[in-house]
């Protein structure tokens, strides 16, 4: 198996996921978008390590793509609260009114 | 075409075709759900490509947890729904600037992988990847740095989001729990109501 599948499978949902953090104003949605360019990482991490140094002792790409879910599991965690702060604050979640630091 | 090849191909599509839906549906909780679908397949690929305790990790922590705090938080922001109201007037910017990385990065892949034969078919046969035992020793003799450094990164987000998410912030929860007591005390409304009749009737005098 060629590793250009999933490297372009990846590229996509990296495309994908760029298209939507520009073009939503939902700050939800935006969330949701920034998830898809992290397991589009993933895949890229999964591929390399299967296609490429399968047999490899350390298993690099496999801990590193379990180690980027944590993290973005975490990041999920802060910025939906982050989200809710800013609905009770200012009754919206359009990012295009998050502008109080703006000069 | 191995039958590998064309189990992924299929994943590929579904999985694409969902992430496009993503982040074009205009209904919030159908992107959710879609987004759920991708993160399904894409632990389809990771089967695929012989990470399966990834694949798993993923179904658990993504599918189970992560898209249903999406949806928690959907319902939770009570968002308009409509193409108008959830896209920026950024959708054309957005649509230039993804299809462009989209253009270069095919072209450097198709540059760099066109001819290129895996560690595997260099071999001449199947070399088995990392089992999940090894990926356990792996993360806990060489990578144990790291996944300290994640948990303590874990904790500190859970510390945050609950932070971040309290009600009354600043308070220290003694005064907030007086404050809880005060309101559950207060009379009902009748007394209110008591009260306010001589100033109405001080307003007509």
């Amino acid at each position: 198996m060629s590793p250009m599948g999933p490297l372009i499978l990846a590229s996509f949902l990296f495309c994908v996921g760029v298209y939507g953090v520009i073009a939503r104003r939902n700050a939800v949605l935006v969330l949701m978008s920034v998830e898809l360019m992290l397991n589009a990482v993933n895949i890229n991490l999964v591929a390399f390590q299967d296609l490429l140094y399968p047999a490899e002792a350390d298993a690099s790409g496999q801990v590193f793509a379990l180690f980027i879910i944590a993290i973005a599991a975490a990041e999920v965690g802060v910025g939906l609260a982050i989200v809710l702060n800013m609905f009770r604050n200012r009754a919206s979640v359009n990012v295009d009114d998050a502008d109080l630091m703006r000069w | 075409m191995t039958s590998q090849e064309i189990v992924f191909i299929l994943l590929a599509i579904a999985t694409g075709g969902s992430a496009l839906m993503v982040v074009t549906s205009k209904n919030l909780v159908h992107a959710a759900l879609f987004l759920a679908a991708t993160l399904a397949g894409i632990a389809g690929v990771f089967l695929v490509l012989h990470a399966d305790f990834v694949a798993l990790v993923q179904l658990v922590v993504y599918v189970g947890a992560i898209a249903v705090l999406f949806l928690f938080g959907l319902m939770l922001t009570r968002a308009p729904i409509g193409r108008e109201a959830l896209d920026s007037q950024n959708r054309g910017l957005g649509t230039g600037v993804a299809t462009a990385l989209f253009g270069v990065l095919v072209a450097l892949i198709v540059d760099a992988y066109a001819d290129f034969s895996t560690t595997a078919e260099q071999a001449g046969r199947e070399i088995a990847g990392p089992s999940t035992a090894q990926l356990g020793e792996a993360i806990f003799s060489r990578w144990v740095l790291p996944f300290e450094v994640a948990s303590m990164l874990l904790l500190a987000a859970l510390v945050g989001a609950i932070l971040l998410s309290r009600r009354d912030e600043g308070d220290s929860g003694e005064g907030e729990f007086v404050a809880t007591t005060v309101t559950l005390a207060e009379p009902p409304s009748a007394e209110g109501e008591l009260r306010e009749l001589p100033q109405a009737s001080g307003g007509e005098a």
